[in-house]
């Protein structure tokens, strides 16, 4: 922001909501990188110590919210500064889902583990993984910085992730024809994966809205999908395996 | 409060919503006190059947630029307005124009109530009569009945028409000054920071007033509140020292306005 405001109070309730929205976002992507591994590696601890955390991010956006609000009433809010708090609660609620996500698929992690799950499965997880929490991270550095491109080209990227979940989809599928064995913990990692899948669609929201709250208006344009695993079937996938 | 049903408003309002016409409309107009310039080439359209609000920081000239449309600046020793003002397709500062006339047809309130020491009727009925509007008795008692119901008044005045309009509350007779401007049945009415001496329940009256004047005058308003530009107006002029830095539909000028200045100001942000 250019200047400070006549009323620098106004100022300090704007910090504790972007301080707020950043210490959430570094909780996010802590508990979205300590599921998967807890995934990956089959720990069960770290899966308890992941649902456990949901509740700080739960508390937090109540917080965020319950701040935003007393301000706008106080305030008066007009444009960037309006913007800048309808930001905050939006992405509120986004980080407060992405900590819903690594919840998620924290749970998994026993019942995965107690099919017996192939490490090398766990392989493509991993991988879409680093792909998601790159651009959460990528996204909070934005929030921090408010950079419009950036923010553009993180909304540009989500395809990549939406890429590599189809080919994960596709290769799941695929384990659980060879061996019906593979099914219970294949379909858990299909929902692990599909909840990684959404963070990185999260990040895009959130790169959307910061985007709103720099410019006033919305990024143009249709944004990038490349999740076609929505026409995957089995059927192709035994003839290209054959 | 005796107002036109919100229907007939928004039909009101359609009809002149297709074409854009403007009512008054200003250009190059430069504003001196003496030595000292007050307005500097303001360019500004007031469009008609819509309430516009003039926005800036104290001293920036939109009180310069509202008194410039009904040449109350000429009251002013020293007051001196270049450019040209257009009411309809009449210049207004033409020497030809009877700034009596002018000034029926552009009516004005402003910042503090000021009603004439007499009753609330003789308040309202002034204007008629010195402009010869009723013939008869029963004429001037319909066109006070009419403006004190346009004004949102009536109800609370009709049984002591007779006493001082000075009695009322701050707020009604700000009210009353509405229906002596509305009593000479002017086009535009110009409006000086008319709320900034009320409370809060007589601001919402006058701005629920407003709105519904608005569908059969052309309003200008003056306003310190942003948050009152903002609930009142459909386009907002932010002026700043002397130059009208921005005009825009009032919906976009507080969400998303185009220049900083207005940005920082509406944000408070002025350092």
């Amino acid at each position: 922001m250019s200047s400070t405001h006549i009323v620098s109070i106004y100022d300090e309730e704007l910090k504790y909501l972007s301080r707020r929205i950043s210490e959430m976002g570094g909780t996010a992507e802590q508990m979205v990188a300590d599921s998967v591994r807890a995934l990956v590696t089959t720990d069960a601890a770290l899966a308890q110590k992941v649902i456990s955390e949901d509740v700080i991010l739960d508390n937090a956006e109540r917080q965020i919210n319950d701040k935003a609000i007393v301000t706008i009433a106080k305030r008066q809010p007009m444009a960037a500064d309006l913007r800048e708090i309808m930001g905050a609660i939006r992405i509120a609620a986004e980080l407060e889902r992405v900590g819903d996500l690594g919840k998620n698929t924290a749970k998994r992690v026993i019942a995965v583990q107690s099919s017996g799950m192939p490490r090398k499965l766990a392989r493509g997880l991993e991988h879409l993984a680093e792909l998601a929490l790159m651009q959460l991270k990528e996204v909070l550095d934005v929030y921090a910085t408010r950079s419009v491109d950036k923010a553009k080209a993180i909304r540009e990227r989500d395809d990549e992730i939406d890429a590599i979940y189809t080919s994960l989809f596709r290769e799941l599928l695929t384990y659980m024809m060879e061996d019906p064995r593979n099914i219970t913990p294949c379909t858990h990692l299909l929902f692990c994966a599909k909840n990684i899948e959404r963070i990185g669609d999260h990040a895009t929201n959130i790169a959307e809205t910061i985007y709103y709250m720099a410019t006033g208006s919305q990024p143009e344009g249709e944004r990038p999908k490349d999740d076609t695993s929505t026409s995957v079937v089995a059927a192709g996938l035994a003839d290209a395996s054959e | 409060m005796n107002m036109m049903s919100e229907a007939a408003v928004e039909k009101a309002l359609d009809k002149k919503m297709n074409d854009i016409s403007y009512k008054m409309i200003g250009k190059d107009v430069s504003v001196y006190y003496g030595e000292k310039r007050a307005l500097y080439d303001v360019n500004l359209n007031v469009r008609e059947n819509t309430v516009t609000a003039l926005i800036g920081p104290s001293g920036c000239g939109k009180s310069t630029f509202l008194r410039t449309l009904n040449r109350m600046n000429d009251t002013i020793d020293g007051c001196r307005v270049t450019g040209r003002i257009t009411l309809d397709t009449d210049d207004i500062y033409d020497p030809a124009i009877d700034v009596v006339e002018l000034r029926a047809r552009v009516g004005m309130v402003f910042q503090k109530p000021n009603p004439f020491p007499k009753s609330i009727y003789e308040n309202v009925a002034y204007g008629p009569r010195i402009h010869g509007l009723a013939k008869a008795k029963a004429d001037m008692d319909a066109i006070v009945e009419q403006s004190l119901q346009k004004a949102g008044l009536w109800n609370e005045v009709k049984d002591r028409l007779q006493e001082g309009g000075t009695g009322l509350s701050g707020g009604q007779q700000q009210r009353l000054c509405i229906a002596r401007a509305v009593a000479v049945s002017p086009e535009v009415i110009l409006m000086d920071e008319p709320c900034s001496a009320l409370d809060p329940i007589a601001t919402a009256k006058v701005e629920e007033l407003i709105h519904e004047l608005r569908a059969n005058f052309t309003i200008v308003i003056v306003t310190h509140s942003m948050q009152q530009a903002a609930r009142v107006s459909q386009r907002t002029a932010m002026f700043h020292l002397g130059n009208l830095v921005e005009e825009n539909d009032t919906d976009k000028m507080f969400t998303n306005p185009d220049d900083q200045r207005t940005q920082d100001y509406i944000m408070g942000r002025f350092g």
